[in-house]
């Protein structure tokens, strides 16, 4: 096994009384690709999100535990603009900033404050590539980041993440409003993406877990069931539960 | 029996037909009767004469536009720089700081500015705010902008407390609530995962509302800032108390000016020859002109925007 | 300094200041009625209501004329302006519901919400009064249902567009013609939502000034005949605010409590029917 990047230990999360995590562990891989899957309502995007404290955002939310990240826990630190620029997020739906295609993926660099244009123009270019998107928009740079196709805007995002350069990026379902084409560049897209930085995925698909991931850890109803390699999990699961929902039985 | 049914329901429909095309008749009529009524002006002091001359004499018998259209795009401008601000900050802290508990309320009492009568804003602009303007804070802004050589000239005269920039405070306030509301639903439309993605880029909160929620909502917000300007323009009652009656165009904002609403409440009756009573008409279509344009303009980019 | 804090510096400040904007606001707000209430108030008194104005210089006197002059003019515009509004608006709703020229109107009937009310004013005044020879009473109601109309227009057009489109259908179904499901179902649907809608714009209404100036004008008399000059409380109020005399700004300020009164009052209500009705299902 690899370097570990980020340790969980006896996570749980609540929503106000309620209890949506319950003390999960997990360790995720440096340079992997790491899946959670479950059946919806599972809680692993209330998990994912709990990575770059997303629930910060919104009251009566609550952790319990820790996620040490560079030897700090995550949900103890103070400097959220620090952690959330360390650590991307992709969401279900494509999210381009009401900007240009070049601001966009500019714009993790203003906020960190780097003003060099030549600077700037060097890393838009290296990111669009890394993110298979350069040959289809070098000519618009300057056209409105809405004016893409829903694919391409994905990857858009996906760029304006790795602009700045992630430590890992989460990944919250990210084809799941894409079609069969767009959802294969993406695919492929992260398979890659390990090569540079960490990858957490939440996914409903398991073809695409299957596809894509080294590592998978499948949750139900709040907890960590099994965590393992992805051959492991999908060919010689220890659980009987996640052999009933791999194999279909329920979810 | 069924015979009965189709003879109500024509007429119901045809009833109800007929009250919609009120509105049109109503708008029509509207500019037939102030084109009319303002021709025999029209041919005598022509179009761009009538704008541009500030001559306004009845005992002449010359009457210009001028003094009348700048009091009213001046009094307009300035109620929307004091008011555009205050009212973005409003909606902002409506919609992104406010506590979730008080912000009903704090709506609520926004919008209960908009439905005080203008009246009230006249008596008070008069009795209550004029006098303030008068002792305080104008010559407060002489002592900080007369030394300033070229901002001087908009705070030149005696301090009157009935002015231009008295006229612009009372409307700025009446026109907050419309373009406050209009961008609290604007704002409230960006999408979740939008705001959610910029903090994840580790925006801060401001960030988020000005690179994301300002670009996102832009036009409903120009929409409601031409509403308010349409509303501003037109407004009578608040101005008529503080703003004077006077024809001449000054550039200070410390003194009296008078808009077209103005003229016309104080005027209208006084009218005792035709020429007279034809030049304040034609005074009255030209409002009519211009706040039918500001409030089609924004009809027609919130139509846009809803597409 | 790092950048971090710049920029959490920089968010402080802005925050700060939307926070300032939404305090302005309230300012605004609380010194306008504060400063109205508390002048009106020593102004209030049952000789306001009760007598009609007296010469400057005499003490004593009230407003009572104004009182029953706005009420039947605001009667009138009621009378004539809301049938025509919630008809038009019923047109736009229902059976216009989705032709072309129905959007058109009620785009018209919106602008119209924002029109200058002194142009209405002067309309009114050429079509009715120029005609008659004389400032009326009838003239300014139909001023004021002029201002009416688009408004209640446009509130039932909204209103009844609430109603969901399958409970018709199943009126349709039992073979009901329009009319009948109009009458029976949409109108008893929405009958809160368009009686405060209703409410609450000829309250709006009712508290103009500009379109009486040239239309209803005004007079210091009781007059219950609306085919003379009429008095109105905000013409008053403006006429004597206007005017040199102490005792008239006295009773300007008194008419002004009673109206932010009425204003405040109504404001209330309405809010407090739609949460019952929300409360209610």
């Amino acid at each position: 096994m690899g370097e570990v990047l980020i340790k969980v230990r006896n996570l749980s999360f609540y929503y106000g009384e309620n209890r949506v995590l319950k003390d999960i562990n997990m360790d995720v891989f440096k340079n992997t690709v790491t899946a959670l899957i479950g059946p919806s309502g599972c809680g692993k995007t209330t998990f994912l999100r709990c990575f770059n404290r997303m629930h910060d955002l919104y009251k009566g939310n609550r952790y319990e535990g820790e996620i040490i990240y560079n030897g700090e826990n995550i949900l103890k630190t103070q400097d959220l603009i620090r952690l959330r620029s360390k650590i991307g997020m992709v969401f279900q739906r494509p999210t381009p900033f009401p900007m240009s295609i070049f601001d966009n993926v500019a714009y993790g660099l203003k906020l960190k404050g780097i003003k060099k244009k030549s600077e700037i123009e060097v890393i838009v270019e290296r990111s669009l590539m890394e993110a298979a998107l350069w040959d289809e928009v070098k000519d618009k740079l300057n056209s409105p980041a809405t004016s893409l196709s829903g694919g391409q805007q994905q990857r858009l995002v996906i760029a304006r993440t790795l602009a700045i350069e992630p430590d890992i990026i989460l990944f919250d379902e990210p084809t799941s409003a894409l079609d069969p084409i767009a959802t294969a560049k993406i695919e492929e897209l992260i398979t890659h993406l390990k090569d540079i930085t960490t990858v957490l995925i939440v996914t409903h698909n398991m073809q695409q877990a299957a596809r894509i991931s080294e590592y998978t850890a499948f949750m139900y109803r709040g907890e960590l069931i099994e965590f393992d390699k992805t051959e492991n999990i999908f060919t010689n699961p220890k659980e009987e539960l996640t052999e009933k929902y791999i194999t279909g039985r329920f979810g | 029996m069924k015979e009965r049914f189709y003879v109500k329901e024509g007429l119901f429909k045809s009833l109800s037909f007929a009250s919609a095309l009120i509105i049109v008749l109503i708008c029509i009529a509207m500019f037939v009767v102030l084109f009319v009524f303002s021709y025999p002006a029209i041919k005598q002091f022509g179009v761009v004469h009538f704008i541009l001359s500030d001559a306004w004499n009845p005992v002449r018998k010359v009457f210009g536009g001028a003094g009348a259209i700048y009091g009213t795009i001046v009094t307009t401008v300035l109620s929307l720089i004091f008011a555009v601000p205050v009212s973005l900050g409003i909606a902002v802290f409506i919609t992104q700081i406010c506590p979730h508990s008080l912000k009903r309320y704090f709506s609520n009492a926004i919008e209960l500015l908009a439905s005080i009568p203008s009246i009230i804003y006249g008596m008070w602009g008069l009795f209550t705010l004029a006098p303030l303007m008068r002792n305080y804070i104008e010559p407060f802004l002489q002592k900080i902008f007369l030394p300033i050589p070229v901002v001087r000239c908009l705070f030149e005269g005696t301090p009157l407390g009935i002015d231009l920039l008295t006229s612009g405070l009372v409307l700025s306030i009446m026109i907050i609530p419309f373009i406050s509301s209009i961008a609290r639903d604007t704002f409230e439309l960006v999408p979740k995962e939008l705001k959610e993605s910029a903090y994840a880029m580790g925006a801060t909160k401001w960030e988020m509302i000005k690179d994301v929620i300002f670009p996102y909502s832009k036009i409903g917000v120009l929409s409601g800032i031409i509403i308010a300007t349409g509303r501003a323009l037109g407004e009578t009652m608040a101005v008529a108390f503080v703003l004077g009656n006077d024809h001449n165009i000054h550039l200070s904002l410390l003194k009296s000016s008078t808009t077209i609403s103005v003229t016309l409440a104080n005027e209208f009756t006084e009218a005792d020859f035709s020429l007279y009573l034809s030049s304040l008409f034609y005074l009255a279509f030209i409002l009519f002109i211009m706040s039918f344009t500001a409030l089609g303009l924004a009809k027609f980019l919130l139509k846009r925007m809803k597409r | 300094m790092n950048l971090v804090k710049k920029r959490k510096i920089k968010n402080a400040i802005a925050l700060s200041a939307s926070v300032f904007a939404a305090i302005v606001g309230l300012f605004w707000l609380v010194f306008i009625l504060s400063s109205v209430l508390i002048k009106g108030a020593s102004s209030i008194n049952l000789s306001l209501f009760l007598n009609d104005p007296v010469p400057p210089g005499i003490p004593g006197g009230g407003l009572r004329c104004a009182f029953v002059g706005q009420a039947i003019i605001t009667l009138i515009a009621t009378l004539v302006g809301v049938p025509i509004g919630v008809l038009g608006g019923t047109f736009l709703a229902e059976y216009g519901r989705y032709k072309k020229y129905s959007g058109i109107i009620s785009s018209l009937a919106d602008m119209m919400t924002s029109f200058p009310s002194i142009v209405v004013g002067v309309f009114v005044y050429t079509v009715m009064v120029r005609p008659m020879g004389h400032f009326n009473g009838y003239a300014g109601a139909v001023a004021l249902a002029i201002i009416m109309i688009p408004i209640i227009v446009r509130t039932t057009e909204e209103t009844l567009k609430l109603i969901p489109w399958e409970l018709r259908e199943a009126a349709f179904a039992l073979g009901a013609p329009y009319y009948r499901v109009i009458k029976d179902i949409v109108f008893r649907g929405a009958a809160t939502g368009l009686f405060t809608g209703i409410l609450l714009s000829v309250a709006r209404v009712a508290v103009e000034t500009a379109p009486l100036l040239f239309t209803s004008f005004n007079n210091s008399f009781l007059t219950l005949n609306p085919n003379q000059p009429m008095p109105s409380l905000t013409v008053t109020i403006y006429q004597y605010a206007m005017g040199p005399y102490e005792a008239w700004h006295r009773l300007a300020w008194g008419a002004s409590f009673v109206i932010v009164l009425f204003v405040l009052v109504m404001s209330v209500f309405g809010r407090w029917i739609i949460s019952k009705r929300y409360k209610n299902g």
